[in-house]
């Protein structure tokens, strides 16, 4: 069989290369959604100078995104509410289909594929979702719950096989294997997250995509979720893409930090390089937020106006309405991403030196 | 005297299967223009806190005991009239979903008309004015224009600072936030926030913040006020809180926080969780999550000890005390 042959030459090549932190698991090429607004297309016809004609409304979710997750690693994509982090998040597992670019998984481009080619792909990585009170189904015990993946993804497994599995992931996330039998409203948020992770790794993924895992939770259970989380990608070489607001969690759980904008990645860094230098106005302006300990009064960036709507994006660089720094070269040319020190960022004034 | 006090307020939820306690024995206090933030996590019985100063706890909650005083009126002696005539007016409130708080079927001038024309005998155009007068005051880009625009038409930051607005109409002594930014992203708040901090500075209103948020408390506060399944179980001038927390669950909290461990290193995690209120543990309620509990920590209500400039409910740190000043 070829394939069996070309996996071995991949994993012999892995175990030659030096380091395996170089190893892409998940490329996203000019990715790119568009959600149609216009509704049906009898309501797309409308009168306009005594014709009648067709028009459409789109939101710009994601435009031009391209991002690459090395195996190992913890890329963190953090954003405003409507950058199109989350959006990232769901196309990449396929939950949404792209409207451009392409999705490339181990090498093997996923984006297109057939639901019954996609399978052994939805096998290898899971999602955690954000709101943990939605996305455990009320009518079902966690015993249920967790059960699923394995039935469905590994038929093969007989029950004592599946319980043991269960068994041993929610030993893994800290739930009491005897509450097998109760539902998801007997448990507290954290503990429901708990159990959101453990049917995440019941079928022992490699890539793990996490939209907002902890934004729903307490302080103190923030950081037990955190650890798990941690604990996870340390015992089973896990992968994560991670979705969040939070900037001080990404410094602390990012290996690579990617910040949106408006659909666009307007700065790619390593976590260290990103929080001691950032480049772009935008990515210095979000960390000058961070509401900090350490400091009495804020030293804030402020920014002028707010985000504007995706359904009419801006010429040029999507962030020169609100840019200190923005010039007319901004307003007409978009930025592309370009390397720096430690990492790439779309920005005409670092270009130029301006910056 | 302080300008609103709080002495050993109860407050219950009369449930079917009995009361539950939401607010026990809980005393603090407020100057003019002081800002005071009341931190801990969902169910601490922060928001019961405040929302009971203005008697806004609906049915099954009730007051219990305790009495509120401002400006040397009994807030909880008063009937819902006179209490009427102070909400809004000398006390007023900001809520965490804008949203939700503004009426959404009137324009933002209507609103604010009506507001100014409930408490005080003025003209409408002369309400306009003062109305838009504090709109200019939050910074808002065309005052004149969101007059006569409805909530929907405005961004989640642009109505909040609209409801900052609302609460200011009336030149209140007291701004009650309840999670005023908690809805927002991180570059909003940080704008909601100084703009909250600037305008109390300005005319001298005192500022109760509720929130989880650490960072924020640290960075407007003066006091803080921390609370645990109902209780207060320390207070003191924030930046003492900040910097050397006294009670064991106020130390868990700030060492929780992501920025307090090594980056790519475990959190300093505290185990378990808060308990739901009608299943707390006896004697101090923390004693199952504290690392340093004994057995009279399971048994015994710790009293409040003066350490420093904060007072502490805890046994441990008493004990602390009272060893240090045996040995002097």
């Amino acid at each position: 069989m070829p394939d069996v042959t070309t996996h071995k030459t991949t994993n012999a090549e892995a175990s030659m290369q030096p380091s395996t932190e170089t190893q892409t698991l998940v490329r996203i090429q000019d990715l790119e959604k568009r959600f149609d607004l216009s509704g049906s297309w009898l309501e797309q016809l409308q009168f306009k100078e005594g014709k009648l004609q067709r028009h459409q409304e789109f939101v710009h979710a994601i435009n031009g995104v391209t991002l690459e997750v090395q195996k190992g690693e913890a890329l963190c994509v953090v954003g405003e509410s409507g950058c199109g982090k989350s959006t990232v998040a769901r196309t990449v597992m396929g939950l949404i289909s792209p409207s451009g670019g392409e999705i490339h998984y181990d090498g093997q481009r996923i984006d297109h594929l057939p639901a019954k080619a996609m399978l052994p792909y939805r096998r290898r990585m899971q999602m955690i979702f954000q709101n943990p009170y939605a996305s455990l189904n009320p009518r079902m015990t966690i015993q249920q719950t967790l059960e699923e993946p394995l039935r469905f993804h590994q038929p093969g497994l007989n029950p004592s096989e599946v319980g043991d599995k269960v068994h041993e992931v929610m030993h893994a996330v800290g739930i009491n294997p005897d509450w097998g039998k109760r539902y998801a409203h007997e448990f507290s948020g954290g503990q429901r997250q708990r159990i959101s992770i453990a049917r995440a790794l019941a079928v022992d993924p490699e890539f793990i995509v996490a939209d907002e895992p902890i934004s729903a939770l307490d302080v103190s259970i923030q950081a037990q979720v955190l650890n798990l989380m941690m604990d996870a990608q340390e015992a089973r070489g896990l992968t994560y893409l991670f979705i969040t607001h939070d900037l001080s969690v990404v410094e602390h759980f990012g290996t690579r930090v990617a910040v949106m904008y408006l659909g666009t990645v307007c700065e790619l860094a390593t976590t260290r390089e990103l929080f001691a230098n950032p480049r772009h106005p935008y990515t210095q302006a979000l960390l000058s937020a961070i509401p900090r300990l350490e400091d009495d009064r804020p030293t804030h960036i402020r920014l002028q106006g707010e985000v504007p709507t995706p359904v009419n994006l801006p010429s040029g660089c999507v962030f020169h309405g609100r840019c200190p720094y923005a010039d007319q070269r901004c307003r007409t040319e978009k930025p592309q991403l370009i390397p720096t020190a430690g990492g790439q960022v779309a920005c005409h004034a670092v270009q130029e030196g301006r910056l | 005297m302080a300008l609103l006090e709080v002495n050993h307020l109860d407050v219950r939820f009369a449930l079917r299967g009995g009361d539950i306690q939401a607010l026990r024995d809980v005393s603090f206090s407020l100057d003019r223009g002081e800002r005071l933030g009341i931190v801990g996590e969902s169910g601490a019985g922060k928001s019961v806190a405040a929302f009971s100063i203005l008697n806004l706890i609906a049915q099954p909650g009730y007051i219990a005991g305790g009495d509120i005083h401002f400006d040397g009126q009994t807030l909880s002696a008063m009937s819902e009239h006179q209490l009427r005539q102070i909400r809004g007016h000398r006390i007023s409130m900001i809520f965490q979903d804008p949203m939700m708080t503004l009426n959404p079927v009137l324009s933002i001038g209507e609103q604010m008309v009506e507001c100014l024309r409930a408490h005080r005998r003025i003209s409408h155009r002369e309400a306009r004015e003062i109305a838009l007068d504090r709109l200019k005051q939050v910074q808002i880009p065309s005052p004149q224009k969101r007059l006569d625009q409805y909530p929907h038409e405005l961004s989640g930051g642009m109505r909040q600072r609209i409801i900052i607005a609302i609460a200011l109409l009336l030149d209140p002594d007291i701004i009650i936030a309840d999670e005023p930014t908690t809805a927002l992203d991180v570059t909003i708040q940080a704008e909601i926030m100084a703009l909250l901090l600037e305008l109390c500075e300005q005319h001298n209103v005192a500022l109760m913040l509720i929130t989880h948020d650490l960072g924020v408390v640290s960075q407007v506060t003066q006091r803080t006020l921390v609370m645990y399944a109902g209780r207060i179980i320390e207070q003191g001038p924030t930046k003492e809180i900040i910097n050397d927390a006294q009670h064991p669950y106020t130390q868990g909290l700030i060492n929780a926080l992501p920025q307090m461990a090594d980056p790519g290193q475990r959190l300093n995690q505290i185990r378990g969780a808060m308990p739901s209120l009608n299943a707390i543990p006896s004697g101090c309620a923390f004693n199952p999550r504290c690392d340093f509990a004994t057995e009279h920590c399971r048994h015994v209500m710790p009293e409040f000890v003066t350490s420093g400039g904060c007072q502490v409910a805890c046994h441990m740190v008493r004990e602390m005390i009272e060893e240090a000043q045996h040995h002097a």
